[in-house]
């Protein structure tokens, strides 16, 4: 469903440093802005890990070579859906289809799992990857929150 | 160094090393907890590691990287890990990557509310 500037509910940007204290740091602010839709706690884990894996990739792969800027926005439209927009200038992603397989890195020296989009992918409704070598990487994920069944027990 | 994110609690005992893990497991704290986790495998030596989960609250895709890797120098040095108590949160990612293939994963599943 395409979404209008006047269903928004609320909005957040941050821009914080690619430095990996801010992993927890953007996770807590986003977890924060979404309470607003009243989450289940699994809704909310979800959106967390999701967050991190974003936030983690701008930190370990665009920018290797020092610091940058992570640009983060967060949407709340009306209807529960919240949008979450996690960009980087860095350097980009060759083939966006074989870095979203599972197990997928191209850093397995330093322990990496491969498995952070298909973290993405999971845990959010959709995921939407645009990316240009040497220009930067934008990650848009989206997921309804706040209707979970469970919660209306 | 410092962490503030994570920290945990050890028993060593006839081969088995026991590992509490509290807090959150990110990449931020995964490289000083993988510093630590090696030099105590490879002090103790153990048959047997066991890495309780039940106390940490978060776990992404660094986690997975954190376990297999010490999953794999304990196959190294001839020995196996087990991995208990991770929470549902914690358990639903674990699955995701088919971490029950690699280690036995036991206990847990506490609910934590909705
Ligand atoms: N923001 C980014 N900038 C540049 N490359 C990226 C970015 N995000 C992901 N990648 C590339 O995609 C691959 C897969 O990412 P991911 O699924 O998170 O696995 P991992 O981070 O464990 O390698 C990475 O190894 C990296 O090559
Ligand atoms: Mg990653």
């Amino acid at each position: 469903m395409k979404k209008r500037r006047s269903d928004e509910k609320n909005r957040m940007s941050i821009s914080l440093p690619a430095l990996s204290v801010n992993e927890g740091m953007a996770r807590s602010a986003i977890a924060a802005f979404c309470a607003q839709q009243n989450p289940s706690a699994t809704e909310l884990a979800d959106i967390k890990c999701a967050i991190s894996e974003a936030v983690t990739n701008c930190i370990v792969h665009a920018y290797p070579s020092g610091t940058g800027i992570i640009y983060i926005t967060v949407v709340l439209y009306a209807d529960g859906t919240v949008r979450v927009v996690i960009k980087d200038k860095g350097c980009g992603i060759a083939d966006v289809r074989r870095a979203r397989e599972p197990l997928f890195t191209t850093d397995a020296a330093n322990e990496r799992s491969g498995m952070g989009f298909t973290v993405m992918e999971n845990f959010m409704d959709r995921l939407v990857v645009r990316s240009r070598p040497g220009q930067g990487t934008v990650v848009i994920m989206t997921k309804r929150i706040g209707s979970d069944p469970a919660t209306k027990e | 160094m410092i962490h503030t994110e994570y920290s945990y609690e050890t028993q060593s005992r006839d081969q088995l090393l026991r590992v509490s893990l509290y807090g959150e497991i990110d990449h931020h704290g995964a490289v000083g907890l993988r510093e630590d986790l090696d030099a105590l495998i490879l002090r103790e030596r153990p048959r047997r590691l066991v890495l309780d989960l039940g106390r940490i609250e978060f776990m992404d895709s660094a986690g997975l990287g954190l376990l297999m890797g010490r999953y794999r120098l304990m196959r190294e040095l001839g020995g196996v890990m087990a991995i208990e108590n991770p929470n549902r949160r914690i358990m639903k990612i674990l699955t995701l990557a088919g971490m029950e293939r690699f280690f036995e994963i036991s206990g847990g599943l506490r609910g934590e509310g909705r």
